[in-house]
């Protein structure tokens, strides 16, 4: 079926309540709101998150904003706390001590997902769980107060690698966490963003639900406080990550890349990174090459990915 | 009755597992309690149970998947030793705190470093505040009987906290014993299904579970688990009474063993029961009035009825099988006698650090520990109440 | 309606810290957190759809002929992406209390 935005917001009452207390602008819930969306509205959901940002503010004792059932333990097994639910259903709907139909998404930061977590992540998709874990990237530790993570890009200024005058920010570059989740040879992994209808998020949200097996979709959740940005320009920030390549849009199918989105006319890097306060010392004079070397990296990760799909696409034709 | 066996005790802990068919078991393999797991496995593998396994890559995950699965609806099991217990420690904490009645098998070992995987009590000392109820079992039969027992009382509602049937790393693990099984059809009978008020998997009523918990609300939650731990010893106390009329087997807070009339008593637990059973046995012989206090319920801590049942003692010996490192005692010594202070018992009562790492500790040993005691009731004088037993010191003793 | 607050007894408190009212966080209401106020321009709106979605807090309702109401003011934090999002200049902010 076609995706219609309207019909979709009109007819699914939202999963994920207003009343929660992320901060104002920030990128995660309307992430997190429309993948519940991708729902079924028949089937039920037991949603977990990893210690961060969308748990401390999402069920505050005694106020939950989820409308499916919920749980939380810790900081790095949202993955393996979810898989212990998910066995659970598998043994009482084989026992026929239950007959629902029940979705199992985590939802997990960077810090509890490519951090912390990826080892009880890693652990649950090789085990071949039927559930989704979404990881929403906010790029550094944005809970305890922006402290770096491996997803935070190079040169970004955080609080635990601050653009000093020696070191100029944090030194190393992303890790790719969506090609380690490939890696895993799991039925189905995505890269997306909330861009203009969502459609994007919606239908890879969908078929990381209703496809057997364990899926991940990675995506892009910009936070106005950690990136220094106004709070307004949430879809501003996140259409240049996309014009830009700096966050490709694209999803692994059996182990086939699909990039479902090309820009037309790639946009250098620079007009995403300029409106971030987190970037602000690569502008200064004699920074320049601060610059040239992330685009460079921008380009070799788009290049790899554009010969990725080349490749796997060409084995299943043959 | 019952069926005679001769298992060793990872063995009856798995074949009680097998006949609880839980829904879940999440667990990684760690000397000396991997044989739980393998013998498992091969119950799932050959379908003689509904359990879904879950081989989790770490011990972390195997108690959050416990959590995930307990709080589905599901009843859950796992078992570890050692550094897998301190790599859960986190999750043991919220596995109380959520209140969900978690069965966990505790093969004892010492925790690192340096590593060593031969028994002790610091894996089980190390969470002992935790919020989990702490069953010890002195030989194959009672981490078998314990484990029968478990769910009755972790799952009752004036309880709804996790147990850990805890036994002696590869000194029973290991050890093939006679043993007497209850059949398959009375333990189901027995232990009964699960069915929890609230559970994650009930579209009809989906809940929340584990929040941010702030000032205003922490302080209660905390307050209900220890009142819930209160109401454990009771709980326990009717479920052995129930299992007592099925298998004659009678288990209570605590074995008291020769103690009504004894002049010295040790208190320990576990295995080293047993060893002590056997001197105390050969004292008596000799006319020594020698008695034994065998810890079954760690957690809740019996305090007020072990100091009553050890008022009439001349002089005691507590023997930790882990070292608390504190300058001051052993965890068992520091709650019997603290126990005994608060209930106005005031008996003489000495401190062994012993067995650590897996040093044997013989019948020798234990007979040194009665005569040491019979000094203290001559002389009534106790030179330093922290001792070692079975260490190798130079200079003077 | 949830009737735990911080003046209920532990006894009376769910255990474990758990919630079986799913969704009641909509008893919280964050709309006082707002320092600019989104201005809800009916006359230039099209309907296109594109500020439903962008809206963290969910306080852009949409009935059942697929059309955008006014904004729901009692959860609304007034971050502006909306107004920013919209392609007709349909929405203003405004700042509080001016």
């Amino acid at each position: 079926m076609a995706y219609n935005l309207k019909e979709i917001v009109a007819n699914k009452p939202s999963r994920f309540t207003s009343g929660h207390r992320m901060c104002a602008g920030c990128g995660a819930p309307p992430v997190a709101r429309h993948i519940m969306r991708a729902l079924k509205e028949d089937d039920h959901a037991v949603v977990a998150t990893a210690t961060g940002c969308m748990e401390v503010s999402t069920f505050i004792y005694p106020y939950t904003a989820w409308t499916d059932s919920f749980i939380h333990t810790a900081f790095e097994c949202a993955g393996a706390t979810l898989s212990g639910a998910e066995a659970a259903y598998q043994s009482m709907k084989k026992q026929g001590k239950i007959d629902n139909t029940t979705k199992f998404i985590a939802f997990g930061g960077d810090g509890g997902t490519y951090d912390i977590g990826l080892q009880s992540l890693s652990g649950a998709m090789e085990r071949g769980h039927d559930m989704v874990y979404v990881c929403y990237d906010n790029g550094a530790y944005m809970n305890t107060g922006i402290q770096r993570s491996s997803a935070t890009p190079k040169f970004a200024d955080t609080t635990t690698s601050p653009a000093g005058t020696v070191i100029p920010g944090k030194m190393q570059a992303r890790k790719d966490l969506t090609k380690i989740m490939a890696g895993h040879h799991i039925p189905y992994v995505a890269q997306s963003i909330g861009y203009m209808n969502f459609k994007d998020l919606y239908e890879k949200a969908e078929k990381a639900i209703y496809t057997e097996g364990p899926a991940f979709l990675n995506v892009l959740a910009p936070c106005p406080r950690g990136w220094g940005y106004p709070t307004d320009m949430l879809m501003q920030i996140n259409k240049l990550a996309v014009e830009t390549c700096y966050w490709p849009l694209y999803e692994v199918v059996d182990g086939v890349y699909h990039i479902t989105y090309k820009p037309a006319k790639k946009l250098p890097v620079e007009e995403f990174l300029k409106p971030q306060k987190r970037f602000k010392h690569m502008f200064k004079p004699g920074n320049e090459w601060m610059i040239e070397e992330f685009q460079k990296e921008v380009d070799k990760r788009w290049q790899e990915l554009l010969d990725l799909e080349e490749i796997t696409n060409r084995k299943t034709e043959e | 009755m019952g069926i005679r066996e001769r298992l060793s005790g990872n063995e009856a802990a798995a074949i009680a597992m097998k006949q609880i068919n839980p829904d879940v078991v999440a667990a990684f393999p760690i000397t000396p309690s991997t044989e739980i797991p393998q013998y498992f496995s091969t119950f799932v593998a050959n379908g003689t149970v509904d359990t879904e396994f879950v081989a989790v890559e770490s011990e972390h995950s195997a108690m959050s998947a416990c959590i995930g699965a307990e709080a589905a609806g599901a009843r859950a099991m796992t078992a570890t030793s050692a550094n897998g217990l301190s790599l859960m420690w986190e999750m043991i904490y919220i596995a109380s705190s959520l209140r969900l009645p978690i069965v966990l098998s505790l093969v004892n070992r010492a925790v690192s470093g340096p590593l060593n995987i031969h028994c002790d009590h610091s894996d089980a000392m190390g969470v002992r505040d935790a919020g989990w109820i702490m069953l010890f079992s002195e030989n194959n039969q009672e981490a078998y009987d314990n484990t029968l027992m478990a769910h009755r009382i972790a799952e009752h509602k004036d309880v709804l906290l996790p147990l850990m049937v805890c036994q002696d790393g590869f000194i029973t693990s290991h050890s093939i014993e006679n043993i007497e099984l209850v059949e398959d059809e009375k333990v189901k009978d027995f232990v009964g299904t699960y069915k929890p008020e609230h559970y994650l998997l009930n579209e009809k009523e989906p809940i929340a579970v584990g929040p941010l918990d702030l000032q205003s609300y922490l302080f209660e939650h905390k307050a209900q688990q220890a009142e819930a731990m209160k109401n454990a010893k009771q709980v326990i106390l009717d479920v052995s009474k129930d299992f007592e009329k099925l298998t004659g087997r009678k288990y209570g807070l605590f074995e008291e063993y020769k103690l009504d009339d004894a002049e010295i008593a040790i208190v320990c637990m576990n295995s080293t029961a047993g060893t002590t059973k056997y001197v105390v046995d050969n004292l008596r012989k000799q006319g020594i009035k020698a008695g034994l206090l065998k810890v079954r319920v760690f957690r809740p801590f019996p305090g007020e009825e072990i100091a009553k049942a050890l008022s009439n003692v001349k002089a005691i010996a507590i023997l930790d099988k882990a070292d608390s490192l504190n300058s001051a005692g052993g965890a068992l010594f520091e709650d019997v006698t603290s126990g005994m202070y608060v209930n106005n018992v005031h008996v003489p009562a000495v401190n062994y650090i012993y067995g650590i790492g897996g040093r044997d500790t013989k019948s020798d040993d234990i007979e040194s520990v009665f005569k040491d005691l019979l000094e203290i009731v001559k002389t009534g004088k106790i030179d330093n109440p922290y001792r070692y037993l079975g260490l190798r010191k130079g200079g003077n003793k | 309606m949830t009737n735990i607050n911080s003046k209920t007894p532990m006894e009376e408190m769910t255990i474990g810290g758990d919630i079986y009212q799913a969704g009641n966080a909509m008893e919280f209401k964050t709309g006082d957190w707002r320092s600019a106020r989104p201005i809800f321009l009916s006359e230039k709106c099209k309907q296109c759809g594109l500020c439903f979605p962008v809206c963290p807090d969910n306080a852009i309702p949409v009935n059942k002929e697929q059309k955008r109401e006014d904004f729901n003011y009692d959860y609304c934090k007034g971050c502006g992406v909306c107004a920013k999002t919209c392609p007709f200049g349909a929405i203003e902010m405004k700042e509080e209390g001016v």
